[in-house]
């Protein structure tokens, strides 16, 4: 979380406004208990957007802020966001953040933003990117060089700094990469799938020894 | 009461016009500053940023939305029920119509300038409108906001033609009956009405056709506002009996809104002589009708859902049945149904102020049900992690309220300029051999002192 808000510029609300539901997060834990005490198992589910194939928040905004790109990823262009924030109300998962003021950072945080991320105005929405600026700089890096993109190059900043290295990143119209290959795995679901919005991350469950 | 002849109907509803007293300008600076206020607010919000509304992650509509639909709501009393009761020929409408029709334009302006007012970045609402730029992007005609505004839009139009329409006679009736600048500006809006024959066909087939016209745009602009909701896989907004519910609710909040403000008309503007209880126990039986098929609704779409027992839906179901929204449910339902259902069912009840009382009751409903359709939902999405609540803020609250006196004030300010009630209509229905409107029936003829 904190790496995705330092690499993403996103703004620190404080105290007060995280208590009154603004916390802004573009990938947030979920701490779920199973069991029954003591007989209780802590599960973590860190949900981000999950870039749906069918994503209930692009059709329903005016301006096309919220759009699918050709490589299958939500973008969500500020400029074009006037704020209607229907797009949240319509996200399943809750994962679209509101600028509700323009934004701040705790000092000394707004001495270390990252000059390849926008910052927001106050009134538009923002999500996770799958950080595409570095999907973005690793394009034009290769092309450079002129050669393929190599499975694992590209990783977000959540991918980059988890240190168990639970999170993968990839492409997965590659069959041969390690994302699509774990997100054939039996132990693979995606979260809210029976809404229908065909997310494109899975959740692989913990292997039980029986 | 003694019938009113042709003369004495021109003189007693021009008389608002023609005469002024203190209390119209106190009235006016009271209700004018309640509006300049809630502008104020809503330029506090612009410049501190939305963060000083109650809006929150995941609540992200809540009053303004409440609004909003409340009162595009309102907005049907008008032009629907006077387009319908012309086209039945209910002579009892005469007296009725314009008061119902210039609701329905006020309502309309104050419930489009929601929509804009709960933009994160108001200033740029105009992208939502497809005109012709330099960025070659077009609005994104698949969004119900787009929708939204092409109704709203074309609602506005037909309903301003609708009420200009026959108010031509009338302004040529002001212009004939005054001298110096009001003769002008009146003599302007009459748009050379001289009232030949050839003029009075044109305006009936005129008024024909915007009757017909302008019913399915009030049912079409109700069901696309519930298709901001509808739309949006939202637990218990996605839902297929939202159109036709919104639009029933649309019309019973429009009337309980018409009977309020006839009985206030009456009464402070003496109109005794013309609208009589009858028209308060037609209106009333209309809203006792609209009362019952709201339960239906109501019922229709809870029974449904605790059946269908899906679990994202039963958690929005029972927060509003028995959890922290049951209060507000159930005054909603005493409100709408509990409370005017007996008022309006017994004649004896049927009177005046029992229709005031009941029309009241279903306003304060009516707008608890937008606020319940909205609030609970977004609230109580798909994952219990990010359940959220919402509480209203100062800002909301100050709108909310100049919102009502901005509709009172564009009230207030229209029958003082126009005659509230349609006098050349009121004429033709009272006239023995009216050769081109067809006359009054018998039972509702104009004067008659019906109990």
């Amino acid at each position: 979380m904190t790496a995705c808000h330092a690499e993403n510029n996103i703004p620190t609300v404080g105290a007060d406004q995280a208590a009154r539901g603004r916390a802004m997060h573009w990938i947030r834990v979920e701490r779920y208990w199973e069991g029954e005490f003591p007989d209780v198992r802590l599960k973590f589910r860190p949900v981000m957007c999950q870039q749906c194939d069918a994503a209930p928040c692009e059709p329903v905004c005016p301006t096309y802020a919220s759009h699918h790109t050709a490589e299958g990823l939500n973008a969500q262009v500020y400029n074009r966001c006037i704020g209607t924030r229907y797009c949240a109300n319509a996200c399943p998962y809750n994962v679209r953040f509101f600028d509700f003021f323009h934004p701040s950072w705790d000092k000394p945080l707004h001495l270390q933003l990252n000059p390849d991320v926008s910052l927001r105005e106050v009134g538009v929405m923002e999500k996770c990117t799958f950080c595409v600026q570095r999907i973005s700089g690793a394009k034009i890096q290769a092309k450079a060089e002129k050669r393929e993109l190599k499975d694992g190059e590209i990783k977000p900043a959540c991918v980059q700094s988890c240190p168990a290295k639970a999170l993968v990143f990839g492409d997965l119209n590659d069959a041969e990469s390690d994302v699509s290959r774990l997100s054939r795995s039996p132990r693979g679901s995606k979260l809210l799938e029976d809404v229908g919005t065909l997310p494109k991350v899975t959740y692989l469950e913990r292997q039980t020894q029986v | 009461m003694s019938e009113p002849t042709a003369l004495r109907i021109s003189d007693d509803l021009l008389r608002p016009l023609l005469r002024t007293s203190w209390r119209f300008y106190v009235l006016v600076a009271f209700l004018g500053s309640i509006v300049l206020m809630g502008l104020g607010s809503w330029f506090y919000q612009m410049y501190r940023g939305f963060g000083i509304t109650g809006i929150n992650n995941p609540v992200y509509w809540a009053f303004y939305i409440t609004n909003f639909v409340f009162w595009i709501g309102i907005s049907h009393a008008g032009t629907l029920i006077s387009a319908i009761l012309r086209l039945a020929n209910a002579g009892w409408r005469r007296p009725v119509t314009r008061c119902a029709e210039v609701i329905t334009v006020f309502a309309l302006m104050i419930g489009a300038l929601f929509p804009i007012i709960h933009l994160g970045r108001p200033w740029l609402f105009f992208w939502l409108i497809p005109y012709p730029n330099h960025r070659g992007i077009w609005p994104n005609f698949r969004s119900p906001l787009v929708w939204d505004f092409f109704a709203i839009t074309t609602y506005l139009v037909g309903s301003l033609l609708f009420l200009f329409l026959p108010m031509i006679p009338d302004f040529a009736l002001v212009r004939d009956k005054s001298t110096g600048l009001r003769r002008k500006i009146y003599g302007a809006l009459a748009l050379g009405w001289r009232g030949t024959t050839k003029q009075w066909n044109r305006l009936e087939t005129a008024m024909q056709i915007m009757a017909i016209a302008i019913i399915p745009v009030a049912v079409s602009v109700h069901t696309i506002v519930s298709f901001d909701f509808s739309m949006a896989p939202v637990p218990m907004w996605h839902s297929t009996v939202f159109g036709p519910y919104f639009v029933a609710g649309a019309i019973f909040s429009g009337i309980a809104g018409l009977i309020v403000a006839m009985a206030t008309l009456r009464k402070f503007l003496h109109l005794e002589d013309y609208l009589h209880p009858v028209h308060f126990q037609n209106l009333g039986k209309l809203l006792l009708l609209m009362s019952l098929l709201w339960t239906y609704f109501v019922f229709a779409e809870r029974l449904t859902i605790w059946y269908g027992n899906e679990p994202s839906e039963m958690a929005v179901f029972w927060v509003t049945q028995r959890g922290s929204f049951a209060p507000l449910f159930w005054t909603m339902v005493i409100c709408n149904f509990v409370l005017p259902f007996p008022i309006l069912a017994i004649k004896k009840l049927r009177t005046i102020g029992g229709c005031v009382v009941a029309s009241s009751g279903v306003l304060v409903g009516m707008w608890l049900e937008r606020f319940l359709i909205v609030v609970p939902s977004l609230g109580h999405k798909y994952l219990p992690y990010s359940w959220g609540v919402y509480s209203p803020r100062p800002v909301e609250i100050m709108i909310t309220i100049s919102t009502f006196a901005a509709m009172t004030l564009l009230y207030v300010l229209f029958a003082k300029f126009v005659p509230i009630i349609s006098i050349w209509e009121l004429k033709a229905g009272g006239h023995p051999s009216p050769a081109l409107i067809p006359p009054a029936t018998a039972e509702h003829a104009l004067g008659e002192a019906y109990p």
